[in-house]
Parts: structure tokens; C-alpha cells; sequence
């Protein structure tokens, strides 16, 4: 039998252990990665003659990222490595890829998308304002470059991301004006039943919350955002918020890192033709998948964050199931002691991840109360007044007639940023639920395709 | 904040060479291995401008994921920001270039 | 089970044709009933690249293409609403003699049917038109042609309809139609029974599945129209631009909407199916259509798209639609199958197929497009 052409999309934590399995399997994969360098977002590596240990960069989970670094280090010689490369479609047995402005089509027997995440947003009037940062735009400033977004700097949103990522900007000598958090503690009691399912992440993550008390940061819960305060020119001035008690917070900062946990990047499988379900617990559409990351269409494997949100260590077990399951499905042996054990961790790391998100539960009423002024759609300026009026003055109930009525996630992200939060703008307006409201169909190109793309010369 | 104030701090990595660049016609130092959204961002307040309201925009996700930082050349080309490494000479306009793009080649 | 819904007329299928002739049949008096299976204008209505062209096109069509653009001209007096129509003017570009002489005679044929065509050559093109690159040689330039927003030109219809006193039934699947005692006797997969005295058939690339039950089939295709838009840039290009040429691959078009956006489409056909009314983009049309519009206008490679989409259009083979009564059912009337071409001429459509079923004639000749010229094609 002809050794299948296997294509891996990414070079994070999935990418890179899925690309080791199939390699000691004897297979040489090509791993498609937009990133200039291996490590996806969470091991990001920073630039050549960048000097920071593993340690500055990844703290607790250093070791992790070098064994990471180093095994994709020795693969590099065993797989066909393509950086720098856009997935930009898929159709027909093919992975459209553009490179420099040259494009090829790819053909596979199979395709692992590992696309990672992206930050989970819920609009607040005054978000379209410079200086108003996701969350891991706020970490990638710091791990990639150096950098803080700001010279005071509020967290506002949710999720362990944002416990992180201040703490990491209080550690680099940033000013962390306040975490402004949007759980309450009780979200997070209520869930130890689940969390405990992995203990030593949850022991990082209390060290975390108290490490914010300790240094004396202001830490709100419970906040409903109500304004981040600016001007067209200047950009962001401030942060306002409601606190449980009722009173109005407002603390002037030049920037805000803002962000609801993540979201999988799902257009890949999307454009491929994966079903969709609707999570009820997170309020969103994703694609399904069995234990081992095989979707509905034969051929097409999902893992990592691209697929469900269980962070880097759950993708790493998530990348060799696929791996694995691809080898199964193309008559290889499969070593079922390994499978058991994998399935076994991944399930830990399954229950996990429905902790975390019950722990920081994206915050849904908040787009019934959004003002009808609140940019909804960054990309287009389409506010959520304008959004509901498609609903209410044209009956626009399902969210692609939303859509191509109002322009909401029409833009140049095609509602990565916008399209969950727009969903229960309009499931608040008509009174339905998001799953039937449905979701953004996914469309080509999954990033902006340049023009002046050509055919790669065969 | 004035939109000539300096949005990025740098905390870290500043023992690198310098590189020149050209942001609105006027010099930019910045440093080797910047992208090109840092190095404009340590020296200025935004980027560009909404097309479809008021204000000044200045990046939001980092990852080439939101599509908010792109900036032109003065040919009309587009640039990201965010993953577009800096190099010596590049120059780039936080606004569309003056003439009207479709009769530039 | 409910008493059966009663109307004068039932149009079937809600895309620009039978939105538009629901909103002119209530202007004539009648009582309507609309069924669409999904939304008001979701396939090929919807989909399409938003042309307000007349010029270019099969010459006896000219007559119902003039009295639709006439209604485009007062489409928001008409309906209250805004689809975005805009004269801009609308350019037909050759890359050689033969075709040059094409458009010449084309536009001294059209010129009884009221089209003003401006043919212009030289170094008067790149005076007015600078942006087109060097391959180009002439273009045919229609000042009152132009383009609208398909998004919202058959929903806006829809809801003028139903502002008249249409019933619009949306996500209503139609499982049969027949015709007893005189009456059309349409069911809905719920159980839905509708009534009435005349049936027009305007259900696009499902036409065919319906006419067939009344003795009329006919040799009906699906494809997809490969379409792109770019992100916005300063509105800079005005008129629709086109080539005119005997290669598919070269029938590329392109438009500037007013916020910035370049729609663009054509060079190649893309799959649709009837059956699971999905259609789609091939990648590799998607970057011919980059090589093909840069030729037009070389500017375009600094620009990036965001987004390419595609929806189910129905041809037939000898590229141009049905309408009229049917050849063998008394008070049943058809419109599908445009070919493609079907978004100008919708509003003109609805308003001819309004008067041919309330008076039993049209002042604008629409013989050619009869479904008797598939009578003898084997089913």
C-alpha cells in the first residue's frame, strides 16, 4: 500500500505531536503553519536575537515548551516543514496553501487541523478604540516582543488567560491597573468538582488569583462592563464598570487587555464540510468529533484548541490520537495499550476543560444590555443598534440573513471577533436560542487572500 | 493620550540593533526582530483608521487572526502589521496614499 | 386539518422574480400568496454579482431589460426601500480587433432599442478610464447601466409585498402542485394546503421540478456563479467593468460599491446542486479570476479579498430563460432558468409577469422566452 500523504495544519502543541507519531510510524507529513517559527501561540518562539530564557517566557510550563521545541527540532529533517504557509481553503481532496504569494494545492488521504484559538470576545461600548487589546494580543506583545500594550493597563473580561497574563505583566514591571473579572468566585467553587480532574493546573491557578491579592492588585468580580472610555483620536482613556454591589466603577488606563477564554479557529473544517454542533454549555457551535478527533467527513481530523479549548497539554494528547487515528483508519496497527491511555488522559483533560468553563462562564446577558450605540462588528463599525434593527424591521432571525442585512461579520476578520457575541444579539432580540439562530457560515478564504496570489510554478 | 504618544512600553529586549524605518514620511527607529505593528506602536498611537467610523485603530489581536492592522505603502500596497517583520528602509503610510489607487501600477 | 390558504394567485419560489411580480400583482389588485422554501432571496437572487447590465445582451431581450431598469431607476419611490442601485455606468473592454467589431455592431443593433452605447478607443479610453491596463483595446461604455445590491434587492421586494397585502409564506417546502376543477391545488410538507385560480412557477433552479408535474420539462442545468469581494478601499472605480470575449476564462466583471468593497466575478462556473442547494467556489477560479481582472485593471494585485461565495443559478442551453404562460395549463405562468442573467432584469420580470397574469397580455414582447420551445425536447 501507497504510504498516505497525511497534512498536519499547525506547529503548536497538536501540530508537532501528531507530526511525531506519524513519523515513527515511518510517515513523512507536511506540516502547514502560518507562523513564521514552530510552537503555535502558547509556545510561541520569540525572533532570532531575542536572548530571554525558556524560563522568562514560559514560566511554570518552561520545560514543557523546550521538550516541544526540541522534538520539532529533530523532526524537521523527517516531515515536509512549510512555515509561513497560509491554509487558506480546502476543497476537493486538497489544501489550498499560499506562501509568498505563490499558491499550491496540496493533495491528501488525510488532514490533522491543529489551528489553535483565538480569544473568545463580548463587545463593550467604546471597544473599537486604540488601545483596546484581546487578551492574547496582550501576551504575545510581552512573549513575542518585549512589550506591554500600555502604560496602565486594565484586564477586563474572564478565564484563566487573563490570570495569567496579568501576572506575567506585573512580573516584566508592567503597571496592572486591575483584573475587572466578570465570574464570580462562586462560578469557580461551583466547578472544583471538575477542576480537580487535573490538580496541579488547578494548584497553578489558585497560586495565580492569590499571586494578584498578594501584590496588591485590584481584582473585581462579578463586574458588568459598561464603557471603555476614550476618543476617536487618542484612544483609550478609561474602563467603567458596574460592581456587584451596584456602585460604578471607572479607572483611567491607556489600555485595556480584554477577552472571554478562546474560541477554536474552526474555518478549516468548516470550508471541508465538518458537522457542526451547538455546545449548550458553552453557547457555541463546534465541530464534531469522536474521542480520538475523527470528524463527520472521512479523512479530516481535528485537534487542539482548534477543535476544543483544553489548553497545551490537552492538545498534545489530542494531537497523537489523531495521528493515531489516522494511522488506524489507513489499515496501520494500531497500539492499543497507547490509545487507552491517551483516550483516558484526554478525558481528564476533557473534564477539565468543562470545569474552566463553567468556572468562567462567557457572559451571554451581556448582549441583551449592550447599548444600542456599542460597536458590535469592529471591522465594519456595525453597532448593535443597527444589528437588532435587521431583526426587528426585517426579521432577520437566523445569522446569516443577520449577516447580509446589517454587514455584521462581513469584515476583513469574517466574524472571528464578532461573530459569537452577535449571535446572542440577536437570539436576546428574538427571544430564540443561539442554536437555533445558528452560526456564521464558514467562507474562503480563511484569511485576506492577496490579489496579486499566482499558481506556484509546477 | 496624544496620538503622537507612544502606545507600546518596551520591558524587555532592548539590547538590540536598530533599524530605520519611514512612518508617515517621518524616521522611526526600531529595533531588529520587531514587527512592524511594535515598531510603530513604541513610537506613535495608532496605526491607521477605521474605514467606517471616527477613530484611530491600532491592532487588537497580534496573531494576523483580526485583520485590524494593516497599513499601506505609499505604491498602494497592504501591509499586516502585526507579521510583518521591520526591515531597514521599509516605509508605510498610516492612510491611503494620496493619488487614487487604480491608476497606480 | 386548517381550511386551504385562498388567493387569487400563488407564486411559487421567493427569489427576485417571484418577490417582484407578488409586489406588482398586489399593485394590480390581486390577492397573493408568496412560498418560499427558505428565506426571501437566499440562492441565486441573492448570490449574484448585482449587475444592472442591459448592455451585451441577447437583443429581443432589450425591451423587458429597459422597462426593468426603468423600475430600477425609481426602485426606492417604488418599494421604500434601498437596494443600493447605482447608474454608475457600466464599461465592456476587448483585448482584440475581432471583438472590437463586436461590440461596434452590437452597439448600432441595440441603438433602436433605445441603448446608447459609447464606443471608445485609444488614448480617449485611458483618458477617461486611466486604470485599464495595457491589454485593453477598446470598451463599450452603457452610461445608464449599473449595479445593485443583491443582498437586499429580493428581500426589500419581499417585504414591499407583504407592506401591500401579500401573504409571504418563508421556510415553507411545496411537495405538490396540481391542478383540479379549475383551481391550483399547491401543498406544503406541513400539510398547508394553498388555493387559487392562477400559479406562477418563479422557483429558479428548482423550475424544472414543477413544471415537469404540469407535462413541461425542460433541459434545466445548475452551476454556481464564482464570486469574491475585496476588502474596502477608497471608492475610486465607478463603473461596472467587463470583458467581452469569446473565452470563458476572460469573462471576468468587477464593481466598487460605494463603501469601498470590490465584488468581482465570472471566468469560470463553479458546482451547484439542486438537490442539496448548495454551491460552491473552486479555489483555482478563484485565482484565475485574479490573473483575469488584473489584466483589466492591473491596480487590482495591491488589493486583498476577504470572502468568495457562490449560490444555485439554473441555465438553459440556449442561454436565455423561461417566461410566459405554459403551453399546455391554462393560468399557469412561469419564470426561471435566467441563465445567470436573471438580477437586472427581476424587477421588469415582476412587473410583466404581474400584467400577463392579471390581463392575459404584456406590452413588452417576451415571446422568445416561451416554454413551448422545449416542447418536443425529450424529457
Amino acid at each position: 500500500m501507497a504510504e498516505p500523504r497525511v497534512i498536519i495544519v499547525g506547529a503548536g502543541p497538536a501540530g508537532v505531536r501528531a507530526a511525531e507519531t506519524l513519523v515513527a510510524a515511518g510517515l513523512r507529513p507536511t506540516v502547514v503553519d502560518e507562523g513564521r517559527r514552530d510552537g503555535g501561540q502558547i509556545y510561541r518562539r520569540q525572533p532570532e536575537g531575542f536572548a530571554r530564557s525558556s524560563a522568562e517566557l514560559y514560566g511554570t510550563e518552561a520545560a514543557r515548551a523546550e521538550a516541544l521545541h526540541a522534538t520539532f527540532d529533530d523532526l524537521r529533517p523527517k516531515i515536509d516543514y512549510r512555515p509561513g504557509h497560509l491554509a487558506w481553503n480546502v476543497a476537493d481532496g486538497h489544501l489550498h496553501v499560499v506562501h509568498d504569494g505563490s499558491a499550491e494545492a496540496l493533495p491528501f488521504d488525510a488532514m490533522i487541523v491543529a489551528a489553535g484559538a483565538t480569544d473568545r470576545l463580548m463587545p463593550v461600548k467604546g471597544w473599537q478604540h486604540a488601545g483596546v487589546y484581546s487578551l492574547g494580543a496582550a501576551q504575545i506583545a510581552l512573549k513575542s516582543q518585549g512589550c506591554a500594550i500600555g502604560r496602565r493597563v486594565v484586564f477586563l473580561g474572564t478565564g484563566p488567560l487573563m490570570q495569567l497574563v496579568a501576572a506575567q505583566y506585573r512580573k516584566a514591571g508592567a503597571q496592572v491597573v486591575a483584573l475587572l473579572d466578570t465570574s464570580r468566585l462562586w462560578h469557580q467553587i461551583r466547578a472544583l468538582p471538575k477542576l480537580v480532574s487535573r490538580p496541579d493546573v488547578l494548584a497553578k491557578g489558585v497560586g495565580l488569583a492569590a499571586s494578584h491579592l498578594l501584590a496588591g492588585t485590584m481584582v473585581r468580580r462579578g463586574v458588568t462592563p459598561v464603557e471603555i472610555f476614550g476618543d476617536a483620536d487618542g484612544g483609550v482613556s478609561g474602563v467603567g464598570v458596574r460592581l456587584v454591589s451596584g456602585r460604578d466603577l471607572r479607572l483611567a488606563c491607556d489600555a485595556v487587555a480584554l477577552g472571554y477564554h478562546l474560541r477554536p479557529e474552526t474555518q478549516l473544517a468548516d470550508l471541508a464540510g465538518c458537522d457542526f454542533t451547538f455546545d449548550a454549555a458553552t453557547r457555541q457551535f463546534w465541530p464534531v468529533i469522536d474521542e480520538d478527533g475523527r470528524s463527520s467527513v472521512p479523512g479530516i481530523y481535528l485537534a487542539g484548541d482548534g477543535v476544543r479549548i483544553q489548553g497545551a497539554d490537552g492538545a498534545e494528547i489530542a494531537g497523537q490520537l489523531a495521528a493515531l487515528a489516522v494511522l488506524a483508519d489507513r489499515g496501520r496497527s494500531a497500539p492499543t495499550e497507547q490509545i487507552s491511555r491517551l483516550r483516558q488522559q484526554r478525558r481528564a483533560m476533557e473534564r477539565f476543560r468543562a470545569g474552566i468553563s463553567e468556572a468562567f462562564p462567557w457572559p451571554h446577558h451581556l448582549a441583551a444590555g449592550l447599548a444600542e450605540e456599542t460597536v458590535v462588528c469592529r471591522c465594519e463599525g456595525i453597532t448593535a443598534g443597527e444589528l437588532r434593527a435587521v431583526v426587528h424591521d426585517k426579521g432577520a432571525d437566523e445569522m446569516n440573513r443577520a449577516k447580509a442585512l446589517s454587514r455584521v461579520g462581513m469584515g476583513r476578520c469574517q466574524g472571528r471577533y464578532c461573530g459569537h457575541a452577535a449571535a446572542e444579539v440577536v437570539a436576546a432580540a428574538t427571544q430564540l436560542s443561539p442554536a437555533v439562530v445558528g452560526r456564521l457560515r464558514g467562507q474562503a478564504p480563511v484569511k485576506p487572500l492577496a490579489i496579486r496570489t499566482r499558481r506556484a510554478a509546477p | 493620550m496624544s496620538p503622537l504618544q507612544p502606545r507600546f512600553v518596551r520591558l524587555a529586549e532592548t539590547d538590540r540593533p536598530t533599524v530605520t524605518i519611514a512612518v508617515d514620511g517621518a524616521s522611526v527607529e526600531a529595533l531588529e526582530g520587531d514587527s512592524l505593528l511594535v515598531a510603530v506602536l513604541t513610537r506613535a498611537g495608532h496605526l491607521r483608521h477605521s474605514e467606517f467610523g471616527p477613530e484611530a485603530r491600532a491592532g487588537f489581536c497580534l496573531m494576523a487572526a483580526c485583520q485590524d492592522c494593516w497599513m499601506w505603502t505609499h505604491d498602494g500596497d497592504r501591509l499586516r502589521a502585526c507579521d510583518t517583520p521591520v526591515r531597514a528602509g521599509l516605509s508605510v503610510l498610516t492612510q491611503p496614499p494620496d493619488m487614487p489607487w487604480p491608476n497606480r501600477v | 386539518m386548517s381550511e386551504p390558504f385562498r388567493t387569487d394567485v400563488i407564486v411559487v419560489g421567493g427569489g427576485i422574480m417571484g418577490a417582484a411580480a407578488a409586489f406588482f400583482l398586489r399593485r394590480r389588485g390581486k390577492s397573493v400568496a408568496l412560498i418560499e422554501r427558505a428565506l426571501i432571496g437566499q440562492q441565486a437572487s441573492g448570490t449574484n454579482f448585482g449587475n444592472v447590465r442591459r448592455q451585451g445582451r441577447f437583443l429581443p431581450q432589450l425591451p423587458l431589460a429597459n422597462r426593468s431598469r426603468d423600475i430600477w431607476g425609481r426602485l426606492n419611490e417604488l418599494i421604500g426601500e434601498d437596494a443600493e442601485f447605482l447608474a454608475s455606468g457600466h464599461l465592456r473592454v476587448t483585448y482584440d480587433d475581432e471583438m472590437t467589431a463586436r461590440i461596434e455592431t452590437y452597439a448600432r443593433d441595440a441603438l433602436p432599442y433605445g441603448l446608447d452605447l459609447q464606443i471608445i478607443g485609444g488614448n480617449r479610453l485611458r483618458e477617461r478610464f486611466p486604470f485599464l491596463g495595457p491589454e485593453v483595446r477598446a470598451g463599450s461604455y452603457a452610461p445608464h447601466d449599473g449595479h445593485a445590491n443583491p443582498r437586499l434587492a429580493a428581500p426589500a421586494f419581499g417585504r414591499a409585498a407583504r407592506r401591500e397585502g401579500a401573504s409571504v409564506f418563508e421556510r415553507t417546502e411545496i411537495v405538490a402542485v396540481e391542478r383540479d376543477a379549475g383551481m391550483f391545488r399547491v401543498e406544503a410538507a406541513d400539510g398547508r394546503v394553498f388555493r387559487a385560480e392562477q400559479l406562477m412557477i418563479a422557483a429558479g433552479a428548482w423550475g424544472n421540478r414543477l413544471s415537469e408535474q404540469f407535462g413541461e420539462p425542460v433541459p434545466l442545468v445548475t452551476h454556481g456563479p464564482q464570486m469574491a469581494v475585496t476588502e474596502p478601499i477608497p471608492y475610486a472605480l465607478e463603473p461596472v467593468l467587463g470583458v467581452s470575449t469569446t473565452k470563458l476564462e476572460e469573462t471576468v466583471y468587477f464593481r466598487q460599491v460605494k463603501r469601498g468593497n470590490i465584488v468581482i466575478g465570472g471566468a469560470a462556473r463553479g458546482p451547484a446542486s439542486a438537490d442539496t442547494q448548495r454551491a460552491s467556489v473552486k479555489p483555482e477560479n478563484t485565482l484565475l479570476q485574479f490573473t483575469q481582472i488584473t489584466r483589466v485593471v492591473p491596480a487590482l494585485a495591491r488589493l486583498n479579498i476577504i470572502r468568495v461565495w457562490s449560490g444555485v443559478e439554473s441555465y438553459l442551453p440556449d442561454d436565455i430563460p423561461i417566461m410566459g404562460p405554459s403551453a399546455k395549463v391554462p393560468d399557469l405562468y412561469y419564470a426561471f432558468g435566467f441563465c445567470g442573467h436573471g438580477f437586472q432584469l427581476g424587477p421588469g420580470v415582476g412587473d410583466v409577469m404581474a400584467e400577463l397574469i392579471s390581463t392575459g397580455q404584456t406590452t413588452t414582447p417576451i415571446e422568445p422566452f416561451s416554454i413551448a420551445r422545449f416542447a418536443s425536447a425529450p424529457a
